[in-house]
């Protein structure tokens, strides 16, 4: 079974997909009871997969490898490394989790709600198991699809314009990527990523393709200034469609930086990485300021998610100066390290934030922050909850958001003082608009009539809340463990991207 | 022998009573939540005197053990892990201790709190978290144990959760907290990119590389790396230990309950920021300019901070002021090299100031939450113990020769004036005077509260009114308080028998243990001054005739004296003459109104940060999210898109004569461009 691993944990999400669909609105019921024993099955393959990972080598791993369109050399190859690793076992945990969490929620469709997160999950799995640009690329494509349906169909009054806003956005930066590829394949004749990055290209070349693939991922984890499509996307998605978009589909981009970028375009890459750096230190600051200004909770966690995502690309890119000139690998190490943390982390986090949210919308159908007022009077365990999550939210040691910031920020010390002073102040500004939403929500005497009405956690939520609330303090206790998985092909992405690609040219 | 074993039960059995207490509160009801939490920290409190027993007596040594790593990337490293000497056992014992007797006493207070199993749950895991903090071998820890307790002075502050002036309090609380940790990380990292280490005992073998290093933040300007590291720390403890200007969080915390006051706003938390200090001495003692600021924002904190106490008229918020200057002594001690007579200062402080907090928590109990001052008076006959153990405090606060502050506070006022750092004599006319404040606040609350007329009715307790009802929770359960009316009482055993315990040390500890602490090699290797430093020595010739000697020295030294002169002021004012009182106020009405409003320290921030800075994420957001990028970008294309379109779309009218015309046009200009051409 280990040989074909990869392929199960992208087509089982997928075939059982297809097969949830033919059950029809009929047996809603028996729909979902399949859909969520897929979603099981496929995180049950996570188990021997996390088992079987040798995380002593930065080498692909469980590799399958097949021709697909031999005209083009396009093979159907899939690996994994120490990057992929983690990420897909946060895809199948977050999807059995959206999976729990829409149980009795949606009643419109719902057989085509689950169908459509399953496909979305197996699509996921595609985009970080593919070793062929031209296979993730159609991954990455394809993903966009079931999250369209998910906002266009269940998602809130202005969904149409979300949605166009959201598939414009990210389709026109994925064109970029595949102008990108074509010059790449028309150069080299191949797609396969390994050859794509040991491929010499002259600093023009890595310029273009540096840029080109700068588009495609700064919309994707997204960056400023292509933001905006997230606010209304988050806004008018339904629960599930945020937790998946935040949780796992923001983390696309920064797996694409430093799948694509950094190892193809690596000189590029470090001639530019202040324009990346810059914006990142943007997004930490400006963005926590709007975040400040937000009257909708699931706008303020989308902005709260921008600005944690800064801290991604401020790792990833650091880590040139730190290796190119300050010759200090270790904390480049740390640096990229700290952003791969972040990402996995913040995917744990904004899932619960986005979770929580929904739990509300639930039971009063507001987002508005000024409609609520004490709920931890009338939910004391999910007032318990929110305050967890938003203390990790704002990366109190011992939670996981924690560990990333910390480890990016101590590394940006090393590049420089005023990027860490900078990115720091998320320390303050985070801890500002996320506390302040829950003094505001939270806490305080009963707001109104709806808060007073307003039942604790079922056990659904139970399930939920506390799945996410183990990984939050599992990963901010002990991180080793994670750490540890990615170590080596942290060090192979560093050893590669110290090595510039113009020699010979 | 020290173990890892015995060190993770002293840190780990109040995490499991708070786990206990707090997620399982329900099933083991009010009397399990706090059995389990004591006996947690009972265990803790003396597994911490037995390894301060095996350090200081039986001459065991420091122990420096890692339990497990965090992470571990290449040479950078992160554990976590245990340093145990003389100084980190020492605040074990005074955490444990205090955080134990603020259990036994919360029995009493919270007793109708319908957040009793939650209240133990949180001072309980503070106490880990403090462990954690004091007991770590590293920075990481550090910073883990730094924060955690900040959170759960978030929690506590917050603990009335329906109370506006509560929930500000504690979001004001951790925002000022997270300004000074910003500077303390920016502090560890800038340790990392020098050091390259997280761990305590390479960075300290490792600190003398440091000297000559400069820093060049920009342009041509060089700062030393020393400076720069140690006043980055620095402003940490500033947060922490609410040193000017990051101290406003700290009267505003009072809005918690009473015993966590205690427990974490006087004696344990606030002096992180101390014991931090004086842990990275070996680095401290490399930046003299670091030393010199900290003994400028000590003895500011230690004058100006006790002067607003004088106009207080909550009895809870006298003490807060007077634990931000007692905070403020201690940091000039750390200016002035004297480490071990500041952590001696933490030591006693941490005894009399949960004393009288506790004290004025039980006289809150006796007036039925009745927290003005002005409403009391004449307590002294209705709750024997309470005022004996308050008149303990306060002497011992004041200085009075014998009590465990006398020998506290002698050592920093010898340790400043004979300091030689820029900022020293200033520093010693704050503390000098700040005495003479001192004696004058303390002794007027004393006054207010146990002597004189009595200010209250017997029948109109209810009060209720603006700032004093220590109890919001319980505004709908008023009719379950039989005990709401009636005179004054004593408080129960459970409320009296800390303050007793408390008053012990607070009288003697000093006398016992400033040989060791203050002269002897009690904190050899845990504390380092540079060589030719020693600026309790002139204290320590004084000392040769041993401490009652050195007591009845005090009497003639120019602090007691000063104390005299505060104590001889209010005896005058608030137990003869009240009416000066008024026209005091009147006279030196200016004055009276800037201590009043604090120096303005809150208005400021609150029109600079609070409301400037959502002012800005509203300009941030409506003129560049909203306007540039999504009204002129993203819809401004697609507009574009739209008009371009229309344009062209007018071209295909489907007239044909429109299409013909088109041709000939073409056929024109292609003929005339080739005829050009040619």
């Amino acid at each position: 079974m280990l040989d074909v691993i990869l392929s199960l944990l992208i087509w089982v999400p997928i075939a059982g997909g297809v097969a949830v669909l033919t059950t029809g609105e009929r047996a809603a019921t028996g729909g979902k009871w399949l859909a969520l024993i897929f979603a099981l099955f496929t995180l049950g393959l996570c188990v021997p997969l996390w088992m079987n990972f040798d995380d002593a080598s930065a080498n692909l791993q469980f590799v399958e490898r097949a021709a697909w369109i031999r005209t083009f050399n396009i093979e159907y190859y899939l690996g994994i490394d120490g990057f992929s690793l983690p990420l897909i076992v946060l895809t199948c945990i977050v999807t059995v989790l959206v999976l729990i969490s829409a149980w009795e929620v949606i009643e419109y469709k719902s057989t085509q709600y689950y169908a459509a997160f399953l496909m979305l999950a197996g699509m996921m799995n595609g985009v970080f198991a593919a070793q062929d640009a031209i296979l993730f690329y159609v991954f990455f494509e394809a993903m966009l699809i079931p999250m369209f349906v998910i906002i266009g169909v269940w998602g809130g009054p202005k969904r149409v314009y979300a949605t166009f806003k959201f598939f414009l956005y990210t389709f026109l930066g994925s064109v970029f990527m595949l102008i990108g590829l074509v010059y790449l394949y028309l150069k080299g004749q191949s797609f396969q990523l390994i050859d794509l990055q040991s491929m010499t290209l002259n600093m023009t070349e890595q310029t273009w393709l540096f840029f080109a693939f700068l588009v495609a991922f700064a919309v994707k984890i997204p960056m400023f200034p292509v933001h905006t499509w997230l606010p209304d996307a988050h806004v008018e998605a339904p629960t599930g469609g945020s937790m998946v978009l935040a949780a796992v589909m923001l983390k696309i981009g920064g797996y694409g930086f430093l799948r694509f970028s950094m190892p193809i375009a690596p000189d590029a890459s470090a001639a530019y990485a202040w324009v990346i750096i810059a914006l990142s230190l943007i997004a930490v600051v400006y963005i926590g300021f709007v975040a400040l200004a937000q009257q909708d909770m699931k706008k303020l966690i989308a902005y709260s998610s921008i600005s944690h995502m800064g801290f991604v690309t401020l790792g990833l890119f650091i880590a040139f100066a730190l290796v190119l000139q300050k010759n200090s690998p270790d904390t480049a190490a740390l640096a990229v390290q700290g952003a791969m943390v972040q990402m996995i982390s913040h995917g744990f986090v904004s899932a619960a934030m986005f979770g929580a949210v929904g739990v509300l919308y639930d039971r009063v159908h507001s987002r508005q922050i000024a409609d609520y007022g004490g709920v931890m009077n009338t939910m004391p365990w999910f007032g318990a909850f929110v305050v967890l999550f938003a203390m990790a939210n704002c990366g109190l040691p011992g939670t996981s958001g924690f560990v990333g910031e910390f480890m990016v920020i101590l590394a940006a010390v090393k590049a420089n003082f005023w990027i860490a002073f900078a990115s720091a102040l998320t320390l303050i500004i985070g801890a500002a608009y996320t506390l302040w939403l829950v003094k505001r929500v939270i806490f305080g005497d009963v707001a109104n009539s709806h808060v007073a009405e307003l039942k604790d956690l079922n056990s659904r939520e139970w399930i939920v809340m506390s799945v996410l609330a183990f990984f939050v303090l599992l990963i901010g206790l002990w991180p080793a463990p994670l750490i540890d998985v990615m170590q080596p092909s942290v060090e192979a992405l560093l050893q590669h991207i110290s090595q510039t690609k113009l020699i010979g040219v | 022998m020290i173990t890892s074993t015995l060190l993770l039960t002293i840190a780990l059995s109040p995490l499991v009573g708070a786990i206990i207490a707090g997620l399982f509160g329900k099933q083991v009801g009010r009397g399990g939540a706090h059995t389990v939490t004591i006996l947690g920290v009972a265990i803790s409190t003396a597994l911490s005197l037995y390894v301060l027993k095996l350090i200081a007596m039986d001459g065991h040594p420091a122990v420096n053990m890692s339990i497990y790593t965090w992470f571990e990337i290449g040479s950078i490293k992160a554990e976590v892990g245990f340093l145990v000497d003389s100084l980190s056992a020492l605040m074990m014992c005074v955490v444990t201790s205090v955080s134990l007797m603020v259990h036994i006493y919360t029995i009493g207070y919270m007793k109708d709190d319908p957040g009793y199993q939650r209240f133990f749950a949180y001072i309980s895991l503070f106490t880990f978290a403090m462990l954690m903090l004091v007991m770590s071998n590293n920075f990481m820890q550090l910073f883990f144990g730094w924060e955690a307790v900040g959170l759960v002075s978030y929690l506590l502050i917050g603990f009335w959760y329906k109370r506006p002036t509560a929930i500000f309090a504690n979001l004001k609380a951790f925002l000022v907290n997270r300004v000074g940790d910003f500077g303390f990380l920016l502090g560890i990292g800038m340790l990392l990119a020098y050091l390259g280490t997280l761990d305590y005992a390479t960075a300290f073998a490792r600190a003398p590389e440091l000297v000559g290093q400069t820093f060049t933040p920009w342009g041509s300007t060089e700062w030393a790396v020393p400076t720069v590291i140690c006043i980055l720390l620095f402003i940490g403890a500033m947060g922490k230990s609410a040193q000017v200007p990051l101290h406003v969080w700290l009267p505003d915390s009072m809005e918690g309950p009473t015993p966590i006051s205690a427990l974490i706003h006087a004696a344990t938390m606030v002096t992180a920021g101390i014991f931090m200090v004086a842990r990275m001495s070996p680095l401290y003692e490399l930046s003299e300019t670091a030393l010199s600021f900290i003994l400028v924002i000590g003895a500011i904190t230690a004058l100006f901070m006790g002067l607003i106490g004088v106009v207080q008229n909550d009895i809870k918020r006298v003490v807060a002021y007077s634990t931000l200057s007692q905070l403020g002594y201690m940091t000039v001690a750390l200016g002035a090299s004297a480490y071990s007579a500041a952590i001696f200062h933490l030591m006693t402080h941490a005894f009399f100031k949960a004393l009288l907090f506790l004290g004025a928590g039980s006289v809150i109990i006796a007036m039925h939450h009745q927290q003005d001052l002005r409403r009391m008076g004449g307590l002294s006959k209705y709750m024997r113990v309470t005022w004996i153990t308050a008149w303990v405090g306060t002497l011992a606060l004041i200085g009075f020769p014998g009590t465990s502050g006398f020998f506290s506070k002698d050592a920093i006022l010898i340790a400043v004036q004979h300091a030689e750092r820029p900022g020293a004599t200033f520093a010693y006319i704050c503390v000098l005077l700040g005495v003479a404040i001192t004696a004058f606040y303390s002794f007027r609350m004393l006054y207010l509260a146990f002597h004189g007329k009595e200010r209250f009715g017997h029948d109109n307790d209810h009060a209720h009114d603006a700032h004093h009802d220590d109890h919001g929770a319980h505004d709908d359960h008023h009719d379950d308080h039989g005990h709401h009316s009636g005179p004054p009482h004593e408080s129960p055993w459970v409320v009296t028998l800390p303050l007793i315990l408390l008053a012990i040390p607070s009288l003697l500890i000093g006398a016992f243990t400033a040989g060791p602490l203050l002269f002897g090699n009690f904190f050899d290797g845990a504390i380092f001054v540079a060589e030719g430093r020693a600026p309790l020595a002139e204290m320590a010739q004084h000392f040769e005739h041993g401490p009652l000697a050195f007591a009845l020295h005090g009497f003639i030294t120019v602090p007691v004296w000063l104390a005299l002169i505060g104590f001889g002021v209010a005896t005058y004012i608030y137990l003869f003459n009240p009416a000066v009182a008024e026209k005091a106020k009147q006279v030196l009405a200016p004055i009276h109104r800037i201590l009043d409003k604090k120096y303005g320290f809150d208005e400021l921030y609150q029109a600079l940060f609070a409301r400037g800075s959502v002012a800005m994420g509203k300009l941030f957001w409506q003129a560049g999210d909203q306007a540039v990028i999504d009204g002129a970008l993203v819809n401004g294309s697609a507009g574009l898109v739209a008009r371009t379109a229309f344009a062209i779309r007018r071209l295909q009218s489907g007239f044909l004569y429109h299409y013909a015309f088109m041709m000939i046009l073409g056929l024109i200009v292609v003929i005339g461009a080739f005829a050009l051409l040619q």
